[in-house]
């Protein structure tokens, strides 16, 4: 399998204000791999995730896809390029106003060719795909959190992007749809060859999906782990990546 | 704890030594009691500069909160004052969640939020204002492009959105554009028939009702009436949007919120606003023909002939040009309003309020422009 790079993450720093996010963070993500990226609360995981796909701008350095800078791009040439991946917002972010059909069909109808018919089809082969076949003509507000995740699931597929990005997969889900969702991001990677990139403090989630993946750390606001998790946990770079991924409590020391 | 009634609590401060300081605690030590404050022992240390401070809680009955937070208070302003703090006369609990407040990291805050000084605000306040007008010039950019590209046909957004919005702030407003200038209407009759009788010439309460309604009051009530009611929807919703990433999710799909969400909103409310404009002012006219008809006994058909006669195309047409932008102020203050909120419940209620006061104040500047300009014309 070609394993060449896909995503490069290149000297980023990102601020708030006068406020460090997080600096000199640097890594590259392969084809196919389910990347993840770690790290306690408030250590801007989510922030980095958000400055990889163009919501937050940031400081300096930049994000290449297939070594073509997003954040460089023009505005025509980054939207072009957003569509090559799909997002899975924390709490699914489905449009409220719209049926589960609806929310799917959504983007194909605005930036595909295709014809109603079509569209329909495949708005219920993807929600087919996450199991919510019977649901599509329920509105988000008229379903559990967990289905709403797997909604936003099937509308980040919506068209068959090259990368898929996942905020906190597990978060609000039972230990048993947790597990589902993993199963299904493995499938999505094996059967399509899509590049993951999950943002995550699941263990059991991460051992189980990742193949590689980065430690940012709370307090010196950078990237201090890279690598395979199961490999990190053999021989953990420092005592807080270890506390992390041993689930042991990370001993404060002065 | 076999306390028998609730005793107060007290505290007592002895110096069994030299440099010593014993704090006797009794009676019930619970959040509600009136516990002597933390103040009057720190008071204490500050003048007597104790090396060691000791604590006897025997005679306590019951304590909660309020003893664990004296004595967190106490320990600490010892331990700045240098003096040495026994916990060990405190109950065994009290120790115990000693223990864990002080092994808690003091979180240093992400921003300093101390209040800036004075002259420090005054920057800030200046450069939020500088913000502030880069943003609407930003707005007014973005829509100028998103409705470019609407003339061109070549703006992305749901066609079905746009009739839904047109029938929300155009259809469902028309009770209460009906209720509020149907009143305004008879006000004015009211008023000019009680003016104009003294003169007897009470049938100019037609022209003068007419033409207020149609030329100006008619659009700019209405206006008013659908910032509150549209303009704060239009704010509330895109905000909530904004929490729930709803728009986020929009933007990294490469599609412009400002087409999707914006322009079927204000294509919208600035279709609409003319079309209530007419009928405003057509139920104006029915409101003072009731104090015209009703009250001061003009002859209905009189009063209409009356109406027709003293309002004319260009009065109608000036209402329909005034209403046409009001509706464009409104819709487009409300929408960006709410695409600026924050990402908190409290931060779109700003933004929905924000959004009213902007449309009102934008609709009256606009008014006054327009009379000026009408008055230049000769209109």
């Amino acid at each position: 399998m070609e394993r060449s790079p896909h995503i490069t993450v290149h000297d980023l720093a990102v601020r708030y204000g006068d406020y460090v996010v997080m600096h000199d963070v640097s890594f590259t993500v392969r084809r196919g791999d389910v990347f993840v990226i770690m790290g306690g609360s408030g250590s801007g995981k989510s922030t980095l995730l958000n400055t990889m796909i163009g919501l937050v701008e940031p400081a300096t350095g930049e994000v290449l896809y297939d070594r073509k800078s997003f954040t460089r791009a023009a505005p025509h040439e980054r939207r072009e390029m957003s569509r090559r991946f799909g997002v899975l917002f924390q709490f699914g972010a489905l449009w409220s106003g719209l049926t589960l059909a609806e929310n799917v069909a959504l983007p194909l109808e605005q930036l595909t060719h295709l014809g109603r018919r079509e569209i329909r089809d495949l708005a219920e082969l993807k929600l087919d795909l996450v199991g919510l076949g019977d649901f599509t003509e329920f509105y988000p507000d008229q379903i559990s959190g967990g289905m709403q995740k797997r909604a936003g699931l099937a509308r980040a597929m919506a068209l068959d992007p090259e990368i898929l990005f996942f905020d906190e997969p597990s978060s609000g889900l039972d230990p048993v749809n947790a597990r589902r969702l993993d199963d299904l991001i493995i499938e999505l990677r094996d059967s399509l060859n899509t590049t993951i990139v999950v943002v995550s403090h699941d263990l059991a989630s991460i051992f189980a999906t990742a193949n590689d993946g980065i430690y940012l750390d709370a307090r010196r606001k950078t990237v201090t782990a890279w690598g395979d998790p199961k490999e990190l946990r053999r021989h953990p770079p420092d005592r807080h990546v270890q506390a992390f991924l041993t689930r042991t409590a990370d001993e404060e020391s002065p | 704890m076999e306390g028998t009634s609730s005793s107060p609590p007290s505290l007592t401060l002895t110096r069994p030594a030299p440099g010593a300081l014993l704090l006797e605690l009794g009676g019930t030590w619970q959040v509600g009691e009136a516990t002597p404050p933390a103040a009057l022992v720190e008071g204490e240390i500050d003048a007597g500069h104790p090396d060691h401070v000791r604590f006897d809680t025997r005679a306590v009955v019951a304590w909660d909160s309020a003893l664990v937070s004296f004595a967190a208070r106490v320990s600490t302003s010892a331990r700045t004052a240098g003096a040495t703090v026994d916990r060990g006369g405190l109950p065994d609990g009290v120790q115990r969640l000693l223990v864990l407040v002080d092994a808690t990291p003091a979180q240093r805050a992400a921003a300093d939020n101390r209040p800036a000084s004075a002259l420090a605000r005054i920057g800030l306040r200046a450069l939020a204002r500088r913000d502030t007008v880069n943003h609407v010039l930003v707005a007014i950019g973005e829509l100028t492009v998103a409705l470019g590209k609407l003339v061109i046909g070549r703006a992305k957004f749901r066609r079905g959105d746009l009739s839904l919005q047109m029938q929300s702030t155009g259809v469902r407003a028309l009770g209460i554009v009906s209720l509020v200038n149907g009143l305004v209407g008879l006000i004015i009759a009211f008023i000019s028939a009680v003016q104009l009788q003294s003169f007897g010439a009470t049938l100019y309460v037609a022209n003068l009702t007419g033409i207020a309604m149609v030329r100006e009051l008619g659009a700019v009530m209405t206006a008013i009436i659908v910032a509150g009611r549209t303009g704060a929807a239009f704010a509330a919703e895109l905000g909530t949007m904004r929490v729930t990433q709803e728009i986020d999710a929009l933007t990294t799909l490469g599609l412009s919120p400002v087409e999707y969400l914006v322009l079927p909103r204000v294509v919208a409310v600035t279709l609409m606003m003319p079309l209530l404009c007419v009928y405003a002012g057509l139920v104006g006219v029915l409101g003072g023909a009731v104090v015209g008809v009703g009250v001061i006994h003009t002859p209905p058909q009189l009063y209409f002939d009356q109406t027709i006669h003293a309002v004319s195309l260009t009065d109608l047409f000036g209402g329909i040009v005034k209403a046409t932008t009001y509706g464009l102020l409104v819709g487009a203050a409300g929408c960006f309003m709410g695409l600026r909120a924050g990402r908190s419940a409290a931060a779109v209620g700003k933004a929905a309020t924000s959004a009213v006061v902007a449309g009102i104040v934008l609709v009256i500047v606009a008014c006054g422009l327009y009379a000026v300009v009408f008055y230049r014309l000769g209109l």
